[in-house]
């Protein structure tokens, strides 16, 4: 008997269309695990099993008189709470926005509607998406299924972790400064962070417009193309989106079709990231390893640099804060979230509102953009930062001449115990090797690679192709995922 | 830039709108004061004759036809709102004090 709870999106899709398991089947199941191993991960901030369970059977049902909405229709897939569901509630983890519930879809959640896939739960995440571990979480601390005395990564940190241990098919992240590739990395799956523009935003609670991006957290590469097939197109409600071409029949359909090996393929390796301290030995030699299997496939290494990757850590902790201070202004007391009722009259409504509502890393971020954009910084901040991305960006076209794919470690170290990174400046660290992709704007995918046999932990590499090039990224991928075999699954 | 020995918290809060607690404000402001040296960095690069990058993947006047569509129902719009009038009307806290009314 097949472990249902193992399935991918695309294994479950077969079996779906055989007729060998149905969606109501395979979403109890689904259930049954959160269930049973919940309880320890808190991978979830909220879930209606009745409602699940009725989409599952309307799935069911569908399939039954042949009017099926695509191959995925049934299909379970996890949102993290940052992504708007109609009639659900999105706290984006924070008591100001805890109770409130979306009146209307996000893009990406219309379109997997009308792909027939099951909307599974909410995920937990750091507070608006701020930071790397999801303790920043108001309501739960999540733990990761390989270690529970762990972090999970984040901030898609409840993403990560549910689709790890078999709590659900797929998931929807988003990433910022990595906060999909991240928790991919240390949960064991795969993520992907899209081109800027490729999925788009609307209904994606804003933490810093220029750099948020949702993609797919999956089990596999295959799942991550489906995905990316199913989110993507430009959209006329947000308009950074962009018209881009897909390869023909999709990006599933090109992975299908694309070679076994690499031959031809040049990748760059930056002198800069292997000069970065403080990468553990284990993270090293897992990419090491991987390196030589991506040889073994044909591809070819060659040095490249991107000088500006020692500021690109500087410029996203002005950019990412100086944008979130805008956005976040919005919750105010007024119009929807938490308000003090007690403060008398509306300037009093708005401090003690925001001050009660934001936990301390999100008040952190709003007062460190809101210096940056101060009277007297502006220029020396702000403007600095958007100039130095424009070098960082730079770095990336360049190296770009000289190969098609780049590779790196995802992270210096695998995944940290609770309370290890207690130092904002320590926590924001982590995020060293994924954060300039977010200011460049370019795509880049997570991969397992390996057991670090220091922590026993999972480890990821990281391989970033220029803008819209989605397509390469998952043909070396793939081809890797196929040459380093089934990756073990955490034994929660 | 700028000397970094001195981080008005007090001020940066009341620009943005946020009641801080007076016992988590000193440990903020030396928390700010360490995010800030390390973005000092940034400094040390030329950066003169550079263009600043908003958006990465820049688009420009993106148009649409002006179209009258149906927007969102009003009762559901304020199912989120702390307070209503008659579900009718966002109620906020008094916005100007008694004397100012004169």
């Amino acid at each position: 008997m097949t472990d249902l709870k193992r399935l991918t999106m695309v294994e479950a899709s077969n079996l779906l269309s055989r007729g060998e398991i149905t969606s109501v089947q395979l979403c109890k199941e689904c259930l049954d695990r959160i269930s049973s191993v919940d309880g320890k991960m808190k991978a979830f901030l909220s879930l209606n099993e009745e409602e699940v369970l009725s989409q599952a059977k309307e799935s069911d049902a569908r399939r039954a008189s042949g009017k099926a909405l695509g191959p995925f229709d049934g299909v379970p897939v996890t949102i993290k709470d940052n992504i708007a569901v109609k009639g659900q509630k999105c706290s984006c983890a924070s008591r100001i926005l805890e109770n409130f519930v979306s009146p209307y879809d996000a893009t990406v959640i219309a379109k997997l509607r009308n792909a027939g896939m099951v909307l599974m739960g909410r995920a937990n995440m750091d507070e608006f998406a701020m930071g790397s571990s999801c303790e920043n979480s108001a309501f739960q601390k999540t733990a990761n299924p390989w270690d529970i005395t762990r972090v999970p990564g984040g901030s898609s940190g409840g993403s990560a972790a549910s689709v790890a241990a078999g709590e659900t098919v797929i998931a929807l992240g988003s990433d910022t400064g990595g906060s999909i590739r991240q928790p991919a990395s240390f949960c064991g799956i795969v993520g992907l962070k899209p081109t800027y523009g490729r999925v788009s935003r609307y209904g994606l609670v804003a933490f810093a417009s220029s750099l948020d991006q949702i993609g797919p957290m999956s089990k596999d590469v295959r799942d991550s193309a489906a995905m990316l097939d199913l989110i993507c197109g430009e959209d006329e409600r947000d308009s950074t989106s962009l018209p881009a071409p897909v390869p023909e029949g999709g990006f599933l359909a090109a992975l299908e079709r694309s070679g076994e090996d690499l031959k031809g393929m040049k990748i760059g390796v930056p002198k800069e990231y292997f000069q970065v301290e403080g990468v553990a030995d284990g993270v090293k030699k897992v990419t090491e390893e991987a390196m030589e299997k991506l040889k073994a496939l044909g591809a070819e290494f060659v040095e490249i640099t991107l000088p500006h990757t020692k500021y690109a850590m500087a410029c996203y902790y002005i950019i990412a804060p100086a944008e979130a201070s805008a956005n976040l202004a919005r919750f105010d007391g007024i119009r929807y979230g938490y308000r003090n009722e007690s403060s008398g009259d509306l300037v009093r409504t708005y401090f003690d509102s925001r001050g009660e509502g934001f936990g301390p890393e999100v008040t952190r971020r709003i007062m460190l953009g809101t210096y940056v954009l101060s009277s007297g910084y502006y220029d020396a901040y702000y403007v600095r930062a958007q100039k130095v991305r424009t070098l960082i960006r730079r770095d990336f076209v360049e190296a770009f001449g000289k190969c098609d794919l780049i590779f790196t470690p995802v992270t210096p170290a695998p995944a940290f115990h609770f309370g290890e990174k207690s130092d904002p400046m320590q926590m924001y660290l982590s995020d060293v090797f994924t954060t300039a992709l977010n200011l460049a704007g370019n795509c880049g995918i997570s991969v397992p690679a390996g057991i670090d046999r220091e922590s026993n932990m999972p480890s990821g590499i990281q391989l970033i192709a220029p803008d819209l090039a989605e397509e390469k990224l998952f043909h070396a991928a793939y081809a890797f995922e196929k040459a380093r075999g089934a990756f073990p699954v955490p034994a929660l | 830039m700028s000397e970094i020995g001195k981080i008005n918290v007090a001020h940066i809060a009341e620009l943005a709108r946020l009641n801080l607690r007076e016992e988590t404000k000193e440990k903020l402001e030396e928390e700010m004061r360490a995010i800030v040296g390390y973005v000092e960095m940034l400094s040390e690069l030329d950066v003169s004759g550079i263009e600043p990058t908003a958006h990465a993947v820049p688009r420009t006047n993106v148009l649409r036809e002006d179209v009258i569509k149906e927007s969102f129902p009003r009762e559901e719009m304020l199912a989120n709102a702390p307070a209503t009038v008659d579900q009718e009307l966002v109620k906020v806290p008094q916005v100007l004090a008694e004397e100012g009314m004169a």
